[in-house]
Parts: structure tokens; C-alpha cells; sequence
């Protein structure tokens, strides 16, 4: 009933191995005996914005560890900007240009703000045009007025643009966002979406992981949707915008 | 440490050059009082200061638990020893060279020599964490002690005298007050170092992965070659403390570097408050102040010292420095946020 709608992802051809950013082949990936990820296979050109939607424990969170070296994949490969990552060092693909935003944030509550932003710049790749503290700061001015208090001191959107500004610091030709907007007032919630749209402005790549798909269809470009393990449906903003059996099946909660 | 999270961000300098000074006022009280003594409870108070401030970038910066902290400096302490040994014995100690008793040349060398030592020990214990570093810090505090039992030559167990008058820049030393100076000055130079070295990156790094690595790898920045250089510097400091202890007492043995010294480091640090420069200063007057009172009352002084540990540990969570902080009214910087 529903194949009828879903286009699964076959693997890639090498063909289009340049022109892409990411590259994730048939990745299988879980924690000890308990298998999470079941060959999936996604992929995105530099400049783009892409979704990972998906109900909780279809193995958003997953990917992006595997991506960011923090969980070693058992099967498949990822190809960042050509070159394969998936044995490699977490601080490595760090200093390869893949930031992270990681769900519930995890600031450094015992530096200072300053001190929180300063720390991404100390390994990070040498870039033509290098996120600078004054750039970050433009980009969230509340910091500015925080910058010697103590991670632990901020508040929840406070902490937030913080984890944002830390990762973009890092000189990220990737800025994955793990749950960005999660349990976060209404009105900072609508200030993390538009400092998104900024950075969209400056042609950053992102992968966004979220739970509000209106605001996710706005801001990206395709949408990959996961399923125990799999990817089950990619498609544009507009597709999924009209495909509401996609929204139904695998979306609603 | 579990409790990283809530520990405040204090880091001034400038409380610990107080307590310095105040140290130096030391020989004059000990004059005006006619009791040698001061002087010389003064100068261990110095020394122990120095092993419990360079402690502190290991175990309050980087939240490591070292329970290795007297073995190097023992360490420090034999090149001392053995270095005026030799040279009292005409004896060579290798390729000719006859050993020395110049402090100008031993303390450096046993800076180093300890230096080296922590950074080898460091190598080894930093691939592991948590109680498994506790762990195997212990397991090579007791190697080395024991290796230091072995030195037969040096008097094994029974420990070795420093029989000929040591030397500073060609200057007798022996003077108490004189030797005061200069372990005080020891004492302002690791201060002033280990201030500068927590506020630096590096001490960011510390302190970022002693909360959070998973984060601190995330931003690109792998914590091990830290630690390991923080470890060498805090045992290479632990080894100029040990020399300066050897010099003036004429004398060192292994029970300098027994495993339960280690313990009194770690003690004399976060009684005082760690992640500070000056709260390890504290902790070590308060140390040893209760062990000298306690100890004239009773034999088994551990017991009440032990209570009164609990007491500051539970009652006081940043330490002796909290009252500092209590007093002036401050609030307490580190109530986490949490969501």
C-alpha cells in the first residue's frame, strides 16, 4: 500500500563521488549486540541542507555519532568531502570540518563563554574566511553580554546559541544539529530558526535533525526520512510538503 | 571529578601572593618568638605547598585523581641525595663526573629527572580513567617506592644523609632562614606558573575534558597529549618540592615517597579547594598544623584528623577556600543550569 509512495535510496554510483560532501554507503552501525542502523545510504553536495526525519529510536542520533567518529560503524562506508571517515579518530573528522551540535547541548559548564568559544579554535582547519569570536558574537548578541560567565549560569537558549557558536568556531564545512530546538521556549525556538536562515545565507552545509517539520521544510533543501535503521523516503521540501501519507506513516507521533 | 560540573569558575591570583607574603613574614615571627621551631614547621609548610599547587593542575584543572604524587617526589629528593653522596664519597657517578652538592645544578636536575619520570608513569596511566588511573598511579607509587627501598647503596629502608654542607650558587644554604627564602621563592615561582598555565588554552583544555571529553574531542581537540604534559609538569614540580625537603632536612628515605604521602597531597589539595592557585597553600598550612597539634595529643592523631576532613569535605564543597568566599558574601558561581 504505501511502496507505492516511497522511493527507496539505491546505492550511489562512484560517478558522483566528487561532487558530493557526504557520502554515507550502506552503514551499519549499533551499540554492542543491539543493531541500530541497517544499510543506510545518503548523501549530500556541499551547500546543501538536509533533514534526518523520523519517529525517536529510528537511529537519527545514531548516524550523526557515526558520522562524528563517536560510535565505530560494523559495515559500509562514509566519504566526507572524498576521503573515507568511518575509522577514523572523533577529534580527527573534527578537525576534518564536521561540527557537531549534539542533542541536550553539553556546554562546558565550568568555562566561561569566552572560554567555551575560544576552545574550538585551538585545532581547527585554517580556512580563507575563519569564523572569528566578533563573527559568532554577531551572530548571537546575547553572548556578548555573557561572555565571562560560567557555561553552567546561562539559560537553556543561552546555552543553546552557545553550543551553536562552539560549533561554529571549529571553521565547519558540515554543521550537523542534533535536536537543536528541543525544550526550548516558543520565542527562542523562533530565534534559533532564524539564526539557521542566516547561516544558510552563507552557504553553509547542514544536516538538521528536529521535530518540526514546517520549520525544517522552510529551512532545507531534501529530506531524508528514517525507519528502524533505514532510509525509507528522500525527497524536497515540496514533496514532502504534498506527500501527507509520508507525514502520516512515518512523522506523526 | 564527578562534581565538575557545579565547581566554580574562581581562578584570582592574588589571594595566593597574600598568603605568600604572610608566609614570608615566617623568620621574623620566628625571631621575635625566640623559637627556631617556627621557622621550620614554616619551610615544611613551603614544601608541601609546592607538591599541592602543582598537584592541582593534575587533580583540580584536569580532574585526575594521581596517587603517584609522592613517588616523584622522592624522586626528586634522591637526585638531591645522591648527587651530594657521590660527592661526598669521591665516588663517580657516571662518565667521571663526581656528583654535586650545588643546589643550583641538583634542584633543576631533579625537576627534570622527576619530570621524566612523570611523564613515563603518565604515559602508561593516562590510557586508562577513573578508578582505573587511581589504580594504577598507586601501583607505580609503591614500584617506585620499593625501588627506592632497593638502593642499598643509599641506604635502602633506612634512608640516606646528606653528610656534606649543600651550596647555592656557591653560597652556604645551611641557614634555616636563608633556605626559608629560597623554597619560598620556589614556592611563588610554581604559583605563578601553574596560574598562568590554567589560564592559558591549555588549561582550557583541562579543564573543558575533566567535565565533558566526548564534547572536547568533538571540537577537534584530543585531551591525551595534555594531560600527559600537565602529569610531567605536576610530577617534575613534586620532584623540585622533594629536593627542597631533602635539602633541608639533610635527609631523605622512602617513607618520604610511601603511598599514603600521595594520599596527603591529594588531601592537603582539596582540603584547601582545588582549581585554585591559593587553596592547596591552605590546605597544606592546615595539614600540617593538624598534624603537628594533634599528633602532641595522641598518638593515633588520624582518627580526629580524619573526622575534621569529612567535616570540611561535606560541610565546605569547594574546600577551605570556600570560606574565603563565604566571608566576602560572594555567591557561589557554579549552580548548573540544568534542563
Amino acid at each position: 500500500m504505501k511502496s507505492a509512495t516511497i522511493r527507496r535510496c539505491g546505492p550511489l554510483t562512484s560517478g558522483m563521488d566528487e561532487a558530493m560532501l557526504l557520502d554515507i554507503r550502506n552503514l551499519e552501525a549499533g551499540y554492542g549486540a543491539a543493531r541500530v542502523l541497517f544499510g543506510l545510504s545518503l548523501s549530500m553536495r556541499e551547500g546543501e541542507i538536509i533533514t534526518l526525519l523520523g519517529r525517536n529510536g529510528m537511529g537519527k542520533t545514531t548516524t550523526v555519532r557515526a558520522i562524528c567518529g563517536q560510535l565505530r560503524p560494523v559495515g559500509g562506508e562514509i566519504l566526507f568531502k572524498g576521503a573515507r571517515i568511518e575509522a577514523a579518530p572523533a577529534h580527527r573528522i573534527a578537525r576534518l570540518g564536521v561540527g557537531l551540535v549534539p542533542e541536550g547541548r553539553h556546554i562546558f559548564p565550568n568555562l566561561s563563554v569566552r572560554e567555551n568559544i575560544m576552545m574550538s579554535a585551538i585545532h581547527r582547519p585554517q580556512k580563507k574566511e575563519s569564523w572569528t569570536f566578533e563573527r559568532v558574537l554577531s551572530f548571537f548578541p546575547r553572548l556578548a553580554e555573557r561572555l565571562n560567565n560560567g557555561g553552567s549560569q546561562l539559560s537553556g537558549g543561552e546555552q543553546q546559541m552557545l553550543a551553536i557558536g562552539r560549533a561554529l568556531m571549529t571553521n565547519p564545512d558540515l554543521l550537523i544539529l542534533d535536536e537543536a530546538t528541543e525544550g526550548l521556549a516558543p520565542i527562542i525556538r523562533q530565534q534559533i530558526w532564524a539564526t539557521l536562515e542566516n547561516l544558510k545565507k552563507t552557504g553553509l552545509s547542514m544536516i538538521v535533525i528536529d521535530k518540526e517539520v514546517d520549520s525544517l521544510e522552510s529551512l532545507a533543501d531534501r529530506h531524508y526520512v528514517m525507519e528502524k535503521g533505514e532510509i525509507v523516503w528522500s525527497g524536497s521540501s515540496a514533496e514532502l510538503e504534498a506527500d501527507a501519507r509520508v507525514r502520516d506513516t512515518y512523522l506523526s507521533v | 571529578m564527578a562534581d565538575g560540573a557545579s565547581r566554580p569558575i574562581r581562578a584570582a591570583l592574588w589571594p595566593a601572593l597574600v598568603l605568600i607574603a604572610l608566609l614570608a613574614l615566617a623568620p621574623a615571627l620566628s625571631i621575635w618568638l625566640d623559637d627556631p621551631f617556627t621557622v621550620k614547621i614554616a619551610t615544611r609548610i613551603v614544601i608541601f605547598a609546592i607538591g599541592a599547587v602543582a598537584l592541582d593542575l593534575t587533580l583540580g584543572y584536569a580532574g585526575l585523581v594521581s596517587l603517584c604524587q609522592a613517588a616523584f617526589f622522592g624522586v626528586g629528593g634522591y637526585v638531591v641525595g645522591i648527587l651530594a653522596w657521590h660527592q661526598a664519597n669521591s665516588e663517580a657517578v657516571l662518565a667521571g663526573w663526581m656528583g654535586s652538592s650545588e643546589l643550583a645544578l641538583t634542584l633543576p636536575l631533579a625537576f627534570l629527572v622527576a619530570g621524566l619520570f612523570a611523564a613515563a608513569v603518565g604515559a602508561v596511566s593516562l590510557r586508562t580513567g577513573g578508578p582505573y588511573f587511581i589504580m594504577i598511579t598507586l601501583a607505580f607509587n609503591q614500584m617506585l617506592y620499593y625501588g627506592a627501598v632497593a638502593l642499598q647503596k643509599y641506604g635502602g629502608d633506612d634512608g640516606l644523609q646528606i653528610i656534606n654542607p649543600l651550596t647555592l650558587f656557591g653560597y652556604d644554604i645551611s641557614n634555616r632562614y636563608k633556605f626559608f627564602y629560597l623554597a619560598l621563592t620556589m614556592l611563588l615561582a610554581t604559583v605563578l606558573l601553574i596560574d598562568r598555565l590554567a589560564r592559558s588554552r591549555f588549561g582550557v583544555v583541562l579543564r573543558a575534558a575533566a567535565v565533558n571529553e566526548t564534547r572536547a574531542i568533538a571540537v577537534g581537540v584530543a585531551p591525551w597529549p595534555y594531560r600527559l604534559v600537565a602529569f610531567a609538569i605536576t610530577g617534575a614540580l613534586a620532584g623540585l618540592a622533594g629536593a627542597l625537603l631533602a635539602a633541608s632536612q639533610q635527609f631523605i628515605s622512602p617513607a618520604d615517597m610511601a603511598w599514603d604521602r600521595s594520599g596527603d597531597f591529594v588531601v592537603m589539595t582539596a582540603l584547601g579547594g582545588v582549581a585554585t592557585v591559593w587553596g592547596p597553600i591552605i590546605g597544606a598550612a592546615a595539614f600540617i598544623f593538624t598534624e603537628l597539634s594533634l599528633s602532641s595529643y595522641m598518638q593515633h592523631w588520624q582518627l580526629p584528623f580524619g573526622l575534621i576532613i569529612l567535616a570540611i569535605v561535606l560541610l565546605l564543597r569547594g574546600g577551605l577556600a570556600q570560606l574565603v568566599d563565604l566571608a566576602r558574601g560572594a555567591k557561589k558561581g557554579g549552580e548548573a543550569v540544568h534542563d
